[in-house]
């Protein structure tokens, strides 16, 4: 039997420089379906309530807590992963010296034995190292990862937006993400990194 | 030796964790997944009276909803007292009452939401102070018959303690005798969160033939196995537990929780798979928590400021269940004097069920807590003693030769060189006597220290292991039971292990998810333990791996075995460096020119199990609880408005004994991290209940409970001393956790110094501090008489006897904030 479902409604995204057409509830939050329809997980959830930016992505360039966004709100916007930085569309700019560099050996071993998300919206180009990615590492300005994707989208539309910012700028964009592990001097020193100051 | 130890090697997974490929546990597809949720009791102590699960039952798409009588079975690691769903009785505000599962988030959601229960409220207990009243409403009224996975906890049957730990050395009479000066005060730190940033997650699923498997975000997957497997009677090889990252754990996520009701979920819905998210509110309320402590501390020295007893009392706040609890507070009665020398002591660790939210270790067994007890004592015993802080305690800190709480023979590989942590903060700090720096008319800056001691207490045969296998291009993988959640364990072993091979970093892969079917045991995630246990089963996987290089490379090279030289991936004699077998060659079984197979593939395999560590004597609680201490000395300079008690952190400075500086730059991040999260649950952390006769929590989120945002943070300084424990493999001490431990001491003595008033408990909120120097607010009975502050000193008239006495009267007891 056919079951005709007026819960839902079929929407479009524009995500990662990519069309796509998902089934959502009205009720449904851009984070959910971003992680759940469209398996893009790399933002995460952390408090479902715009407390602690974890599930930060990028909307026409500028970064929103994809909690706080209904899926259907996002209809016609353009939307930014972490998945589709450093593609066309999504690439950081940078006066560091390592800006748009290509991967190398300061890429390491990154086998992770769990998963490698491949094929979930437009991934970067291969051997094309974002700045805020390469500054991060760099800086070790993550342990666990979590809220990392967060901070990685407040960064890049920082350094695309406020490529001058002054340092109480960049703390209040900064302060909508909570991170546990790291005491935010290696942050600052990250995002030092990716605006060539350091 | 490879040389790759005191390099700054990137984390194996950095890049995965800067793309958003790291998988986490509820990062992978939902499809085909049924989901729980749950509905908590909104009461602290309740009897349940009846649960209507119909309405819930009727919404399209539930399939099925469980409540506690589904199953009754208690679980825990230590003392089993902890159903998966509260059963008649609910302990605590948040505690599961019922599980909805359906087909998917919002139907689940709704269907808890429409399941009825009946309450009848009891009586709950809120501090260890109430709970251990004669009198007292029991949490439990039948510990008695609880079982025991582990038989040294000393549950007491019709009381709220949940376990007792004594310790007793030198004779008391004699050391206070000696004693010029004592000061006595009470110490008081409410719960708070480990607020990992990944809320606890689990997915579970049964096949028909019974085989169980778990995906959770958990840094004990081994433990998960043995709670289910124990709880539910199913055979241990039946359950598989699969670990991805994990978002951070911080001791909160090795409890089992989330996997006990994804289990039942799923066996609820024939085995269908089922994920369970905990939302955030569920992770503050429902899931374990940070313990609270309440202590007495009464310390007496001579006027010289040597310490000569130690009188100790401590109350650890486990809340409903035991969890881990009692073997903090063995950790606690292990640790009681601080890093101090006294010889004469009494100390007795109680851990006493109240109607909060259980609670596990936090990033250091409740050494963070312990700590600020015992180093606030020391600041008000030196204001009295009219002595600098710091050089009281420099001529106390315990070091080679000295015995500790427990009896240990203390040496410098066991204990490490406090001294040393100590000059080099007082170098690093600029550290002076003296009042505080007035800045303003109204501000002034105070610094404050603390010095911190903590040894892991596992259990006396935690096991881990290690298994190595080779890649056809020479490399290998690493293949451990240790959990990745952010503090770099196993990058640190991959370092480890590359210079015991002689081979590059990169040539080392990691396999970072667990699979208890595939990986070698490992006891847990936690302690700091994992460079010591997980790194000596690596050490033996790399002797060997050695060894079979040594004879397959003597038999294709015509040598001896003694002969054979392994650097750099290539294996060769000696004598003859210049002809040589690459590891790539080699390490798949040795094919020689004429086609003759030599040796077999290699496969490195370690294993290991503590050794030496004995169950505390349950009279004098002689015995060795942990192989090695980690040392160190800490301080904060905070700026402060005297006029509304706001302050800054400028400066946050640690000197840790690592005993080997193994990865400069990912250990340093860690000992940031670790302050920042002190700094942070010192400064503004605690859990409220409401006083409603609900006593439900009033902090139930990120906006009502603050965590430290950028722009907070102080400039950290750090530095490191490097005595290696002989024991450890690169003498390495643990150190993932322990950069939190003195940092709620060293702040509020720093707060103390500025204000001249003594604050003795946590959080140091400015509303906190403002209540308790002015006295506003009710401030609640303490439990000492206040002439006791100055029993037993014999001579009352020690320079700053005064003012000590204004501190007492100003800190003592606890204030109502504190109380809730
Ligand atoms: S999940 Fe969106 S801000 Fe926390
Ligand atoms: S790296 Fe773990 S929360 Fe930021």
């Amino acid at each position: 039997m056919m079951e005709y479902n007026e819960e839902r409604c079929v929407i479009e995204l524009q995500v990662n420089g990519l069309a796509r057409q998902v089934m959502v509830r009205p009720a449904d939050i851009l984070l959910d379906v971003l992680r759940q329809e469209l398996g893009l997980t790399g933002a995460k959830p952390g408090c479902k309530n715009g407390d602690c930016g974890a599930c930060t992505v990028i909307m026409d360039g500028w970064p929103v807590k994809s909690c706080l966004v209904l899926a259907v709100e996002a209809v016609g916007h353009q939307i930014m992963t972490v998945e589709g930085l450093g593609a066309s569309g999504g690439k950081t700019s940078s006066k560091s010296s390592s800006a748009g560099t290509s991967a190398g050996s300061s890429s390491g071993n990154a086998d992770s034995g769990t998963g490698n998300g491949s094929g979930n919206g437009n991934g970067a180009d291969s051997g094309y190292i974002d700045p805020v990615q390469a500054a991060f590492v760099q800086a070790n300005a993550f342990q666990c990862g979590y809220c990392t994707s967060g901070f990685l989208m407040v960064c890049h539309a920082l350094a695309n937006q406020k490529p001058d910012a002054e340092e109480y700028e960049i703390e209040s964009w900064l302060e909508s993400n909570l991170c546990r592990c790291t005491s935010y001097q290696e942050v600052r020193q990250a995002v030092d990194i990716m605006l060539g100051r350091s | 030796m490879g040389g790759t130890i005191g390099l700054n090697v990137k984390r194996k997974e950095a890049w995965a964790k800067v793309t958003g490929q790291a998988k986490y546990t509820d990062d992978f597809p939902t499809v085909g997944h049924y989901t729980a949720r749950l509905l908590t009791s909104p009461y602290a102590h309740a009897r349940i009276i009846s649960i209507d699960k119909t309405d819930a039952l009727s919404i399209k798409g539930v399939k099925a909803v469980i409540t506690g009588e589904d199953y009754p079975n208690f679980c825990g690691p230590l003392l089993l007292d902890r159903p998966a769903i509260a059963n008649q009785i609910a302990r605590y505000a948040g505690e599961p009452v019922a599980m909805a599962i359906a087909v998917d988030e919002a139907t689940a959601a709704l269907a808890a939401a429409a399941v009825k229960v009946e309450y009848e409220v009891l009586p709950a207990v809120f501090t260890p102070q109430e709970a251990m009243k004669p009198a007292a409403p029991l949490v439990h009224e039948n510990i008695g018959k609880y079982g025991h996975a582990a038989e040294d906890i000393n549950p007491r049957p019709n009381s709220n303690i949940s376990s007792y730990f004594p310790v007793r050395k030198g004779n008391m009479t004699e050391g206070w005798s000696n004693s010029q000066v004592t000061i006595e005060q009470e110490f008081f730190l409410p719960p708070s969160d480990h607020l990992a940033m990944e809320v606890r997650a689990a997915r579970a699923e049964i096949s028909k033939d019974g085989m169980v498997t778990i995906t959770t975000s958990s840094q004990a997957p081994f433990e998960v196995r043995k709670q289910i497997a124990e709880c539910f009677q199913v055979p241990a090889g039946n359950i598989r537990v699969l670990v991805p990252f994990v978002g951070g754990g911080f001791g909160g996520k090795a409890p089992v929780m989330q996997e006990l009701l994804a289990y039942i979920a799923s066996r609820e819905v024939a085995g269908k798979p089922v994920r369970l998210v905990m939302d955030r509110k569920e992770d503050l309320t429902a899931a374990p928590s940070r313990a609270g402590l309440s202590a007495r501390i009464k310390l007496g020295a001579t006027k010289e400021g040597l310490l000569q007893a130690a009188e100790l009392t401590f109350w650890l706040d486990n809340g409903a269940y035991t969890d881990i609890g009692p073997y903090m507070v063995k950790a606690i009665a292990a640790d009681c004097t601080g890093p101090y020398r006294v010889d004469n002591l009494h100390c007795d660790a109680y851990g006493v069920y109240t109607n909060h939210t259980y609670a596990t270790s936090c990033r250091s067994f409740s050494h963070e807590s312990l700590t600020f007890c015992i180093e606030r004592a020391m600041d008000l015993l030196a204001e009295k003693l009219a002595m600098d802080p710091l050089k009281l305690r420099m001529v106390n800190a315990i070091t080679a030769g000295h015995y500790t709480p427990t009896q240990v023979l203390g040496t410098f590989s066991n204990l490490g060189n406090l001294p040393a942590c100590i000059s080099r903060l007082q170098e690093m700090t600029d550290w002076q006597e003296g009042p505080p720096v007035q800045i303003t008319a109204d501000t002034v800056r105070a610094k404050g220290m603390a010095c911190f001691w903590k040894a892991a207490t596992p259990p006396t045969n935690a096991p881990s292991g290690a298994l190595i296998t080779f890649n056809p291009d020479g490399s290998l993988n690493l293949n451990t039971g240790v959990v990745e959640m952010g503090s770099a364990s196993q990058s640190h072993l991959a370092q480890m292990l590359a210079d015991k091979l002689g081979i590059s970093d990169d040539q080392v892969h990691v396999v970072l998810e667990v699979d208890t079917r595939l990986n070698p045991v490992h006891y847990k995630t936690v302690a700091s333990i994992t460079s010591y246990i997980a790194g000596r089963a690596v050490m033996r996987a790399a002797e060997d791996i050695l060894a079979q290089l040594r004879k397959m490379g003597a038999e294709a090279l015509s040598c001896f075995p003694e002969d054979i030289e392994i650097k750099q991936s290539r294996v060769y004699a000696r004598q003859n460096p210049d002809i040589y077998i690459e590891f790539k060659d080699i390490v798949m079984g040795y094919k020689d020119v004429f086609g003759n197979s030599i040796g077999e593939p290699v496969v490195g395999r370690g294993t290991s199990m503590f050794k030496g560590l004995s169950n505390l004597n349950p009279k004098t609680g002689k015995g060795q609880s942990g192989p090695a201490w980690t040392v160190g000395a800490q301080a904060v300079e905070v700026e402060m408005d005297l006029r509304d008690y706001t302050y800054r952190i400028i400066h946050a400075y640690s000197v840790m004994d690592v005993g080997n500086l193994i990865n400069p730059e990912g250990m340093s991040g860690s000992v940031r991290g670790g302050m920042s999260m002190g700094i942070s649950m010192a400064s503004r952390e605690n859990f409220s209940y409401a006083k409603n006769g609900r006593g439900e929590m009033t902090t139930p989120s990120l906006r009502s409970y603050k965590a430290l945002h950028i722009g907070e943070e102080p400039i950290y300084e750090l530095d490191f001393v490097e005595t290696p424990q002989l024991d450890a493999p690169y003498g390495m001490r643990s150190m993932s956790e322990h950069g939190i431990i003195g940092m709620p001491a060293a702040l509020a003595n720093a707060l103390s110094k500025a204000c001249g008033v003594a604050f003795n408990q946590l959080p140091l909120k400015p509303e906190d501090l403002w209540r308790t120097a002015t006295g506003t607010g009710a401030v609640a009975e303490p439990m000492m008489a206040p002439d006791a502050a100055v029993a037993g000193a014999a001579a009352g008239d020690a320079a700053g006897a005064d003012a000590s006495a204004a501190a007492f009267a100003a800190g003592a007891g606890f204030a109502e904030g504190g109380i809730q």
